[in-house]
């Protein structure tokens, strides 16, 4: 008896371990022939990327497998930076923009990509997140963007009889209007995670005061202070949001705002492009896009178009020359195409011409050509020290909508922080 | 028991008693020095260094504590987080562990009835997750979408609603009445259990003399479980300065409104993963971790030394 319990464990045993080498041998053959995996914080993406983007690339390509193995937003830097330093990262990467990447590039886990041909499709701008100080070295492919503005509901204008602002003036014009009404909630911004009064508040109006890029580089060259004329004006015309704002906006999170405006109960949505799809999948009513409004008399206007996604080789990758393909693949026209049509609300950032089927992400992007585009001021450089301008940014932006600050003391604030760490703004 | 753990040590001499020893003490010292004597060296000496841009680590010394003791931006922050803390302990102590006490007194009344449902349902929210509990009251107390304004309104006080959760003077209050909802079971099972430890004896005579039940709570149960009180108060201490799940869960790592709600972990969590475009930083990290660490040792010294000596024991 014991005999036999004994022989048929043996061969169990036996069985178990073959299979276990059989598997082996299968993965390793796997990866021989040409399979890149994708590391990336857009999860929501995962559906698009395999449905849409990988087949068409595997249509011009179906020797190399691609996988999109994504991580979820919030661990995504952390989780990267272990794969990397155990050696188990992809072989492609989706690169956060500015410090970020580059300090990844900087530790040597990017491969520079100057000698990309692709390259040659983005402009310096859209490169701007992703290349070293000294603007010599670009380390990953630019991907997409984002474009602040704002969304409102046609039914909404139509109620109060209102048209798309032109200009600040007529924008606190249409507010009231809607105010008066008393139907909907006039706008739509909460202040509780404090990073939407910075980033769909300061940095969406922001650009027309002071003057895009101009400004942004003024104040990393130091000619410039966040003390000057444009900073306080934007963060006055901060101050004069609350009473158009939902009840109890103090307490109001993002996924409240987003749910208040897509439920049909505000008019208008300070916003990120990004925004287009949710509300797409949630709105049931008709939507419209405006830009930042410019104060009045002043002729041209700046947007914010912020580099937001990139892509990079990882450095110890197996398969580098199949990643170099896809990467080149990635600057093409074809995949601007699919890309802004499976994400309305991201946009390509190559110089390729592309027509967008979403007819708000198409308003959205029609601002590029009407105005000129910039990024978010407290990205490149500025946010490197302690302390944290963009962290600052959250936090006094907050206040002066919540009323508790005055525009002067949160610039004063700002302009302290900075000139505490950068050079040239002491 | 301890005649035979006397006997079988003396049986054995030297090496022999040296082995047992090793065999019974061994694994949990083994365990304790990896997981809480080796992280908490490691996070001390962390302390002692500092990156530069390379990433290369240079031996610093206590310059991590002075720069967090006496520079501007990080002395606010960390006197900020450490007075919220206090706030929240003082919160703590004065609703949580006095409720506990009373609901643990009521729920050990002889003539009570539905005893286990209640007890179930009080220490429910303690067993649940944190990220629920925060999600929960922050729909609970919305604004825009929250039963409390209604709740008020129904009983004429709709005046009094206010979004309390983003108010920079209500923000933390509310948070830490959150956390008692969630937690006060802890206070009261631990309460209940030494209730039910007291003989009857004592409770049957002091009725006999005529006391009621308010007064026999007062002046017999209660100097009786001085001790549990005592380990529940530093039980909270502890968890209140470690604290920091409920905090992120509500407001996120930048604690607002204007860092009215920052804690000392959520100080620790910013300073070491960072924030949104501020990259952690290790060293700064392990510094406020380990003043977290000396700040918890200093309350425990105080209350073993100063309060737990002069708490009387009875055994019965």
């Amino acid at each position: 008896m014991a005999g036999t319990w004994e022989k048929t464990k043996m061969k169990s045993m036996f069985y178990k371990a073959a299979l276990a080498a059989t598997a082996l041998v299968a993965t390793a053959v796997i990866a021989q022939a040409g399979n890149l995996k994708i590391e990336s914080w857009r999860n929501d993406d995962a559906d698009i990327w395999n449905s849409k983007i990988i087949p068409a690339f595997n249509k011009a390509h179906p020797d190399i497998k691609v996988e999109f193995a994504p991580t979820a937003p919030k661990e995504y830097n952390a989780a990267l930076n272990a794969r990397l330093a155990g050696g188990t990262a992809g072989d492609l990467i989706t690169c956060r923009p500015f410090d970020a990447s580059l300090e990844l590039f900087n530790k040597g886990n990017l491969a520079g990509l100057n000698d990309l041909k692709g390259m040659a499709n983005f402009s310096d701008v859209a490169k701007s997140a992703w290349t070293t100080d000294d603007g010599k070295t670009t380390f990953c492919l630019p991907m997409a963007s984002v474009i602040h503005g704002f969304i409102y509901n046609k039914d909404a204008l139509k109620k109060v009889g209102g048209t798309e602002p032109k200009t600040m003036e007529e924008f606190y014009a249409l507010l009231e209007k809607i105010k008066k009404d008393g139907t909907y909630v006039p706008l739509v911004l909460g202040t509780a995670d404090q990073w939407e009064s910075a980033t769909m508040g300061f940095q969406n109006i922001g650009p027309n005061y002071w003057k895009g890029e101009d400004g942004r580089n003024a104040l990393i060259k130091g000619t410039q202070k966040l003390t000057d004329a444009p900073y306080v004006a934007t963060f006055k015309e901060l101050a004069k949001w609350g009473p158009y704002l939902g009840t109890g906006y103090q307490a109001q999170t993002y996924p409240d705002s987003q749910n208040l405006f897509s439920l049909g109960k505000a008019a208008i949505y300070a916003a990120g492009s990004w925004d287009i799809s949710t509300f797409r999948t949630q709105g049931g009513f008709e939507m419209g896009a405006f830009k930042a409004p410019p104060p009045a008399g002043q002729s041209d206007c700046y947007i914010s178009d912020h580099t937001d996604i990139g892509i990079g080789l990882n450095a110890a990758s197996k398969n580098a020359a199949d990643a170099r393909v896809f990467l080149d693949w990635m600057s093409t026209s074809e995949f601007a195409e699919i890309f802004a049509n499976s994400l309305p609300g991201f946009f390509p950032l190559s110089n390729a011409k592309i027509t967008v089927k979403d007819d708000v992400a198409a308003s959205f992007l029609s601002w590029r050509g009407q105005c000129k585009s910039t990024i978010r001021n407290s990205y490149q450089i500025l946010s490197r020290g302690t302390p944290n301008l963009e962290n600052e940014l959250w936090n006094v932006s907050a206040q002066v909508i919540n009323g508790k600050m005055s525009p002067e003391d949160a610039t004063k604030q700002l302009q302290a922080g900075l000139a505490k760490w950068y050079a040239p703004q002491k | 028991m301890p005649e035979l753990t006397q006997s079988a040590l003396s049986s054995k001499s030297g090496f022999g008693r040296l082995a047992l020893l090793v065999f019974f003490l061994g694994p949990a010292v083994v365990i304790y020095a990896a997981f809480s004597v080796y992280p908490l060296i490691a996070t001390m000496a962390l302390a002692s260094f500092t990156t530069d841009q390379a990433g290369a680590y240079h031996f610093a010394g206590i310059d991590n504590f002075i720069l967090l003791l006496t520079d501007k931006d990080w002395r606010g922050p960390f006197w900020n987080a450490l007075g919220n803390n206090v706030l929240f302990f003082i919160i703590h102590m004065l609703v949580q562990n006095p409720i506990g006490i009373a609901i643990a007194g009521l729920l050990s009344l002889p003539a009570l009835k539905f005893r286990a449902t209640y007890r179930t349902l009080i220490f429910m929210p303690t067993m649940l997750s944190v990220v629920i509990i925060g999600f929960a009251w922050n729909l609970i107390l919305s604004p825009l979408w929250g039963v409390s304004e209604g709740f008020l309104k129904f009983f004429g006080l709709g005046s009094l609603f206010q979004p309390w959760l983003g108010l920079e003077g209500s923000a933390l209050i509310t948070i830490g009445l959150i956390s008692v909802w969630q937690f006060v079971g802890i206070p009261l099972m631990l309460i209940y259990a030494a209730l039910l430890n007291i003989p009857e004896e004592l409770v049957d005579a002091a009725r006999i003399d005529g006391l009621s039940h308010l007064r026999i709570f007062f002046h017999v149960k209660l100097p009786l479980i001085m001790p549990t009180i005592g380990l529940v108060s530093i039980l909270t201490f502890v968890g209140n300065f470690n604290a920091f799940d409920l905090v992120y869960a509500i407001k996120g790592a930048l604690a607002g409104p204007n860092f009215s709600t920052d804690l000392l972990g959520t100080f620790f969590y910013r300073t070491f993963f960072g924030n949104q475009l501020q990259l952690g930083s290790p060293t700064m990290g392990a510094t406020v971790a380990t003043a977290m660490f000396l700040i918890i040792l200093m309350g425990v010294c105080v209350y073993l030394f100063l309060v737990q000596r002069r708490l009387e024991r009875h055994s019965f």
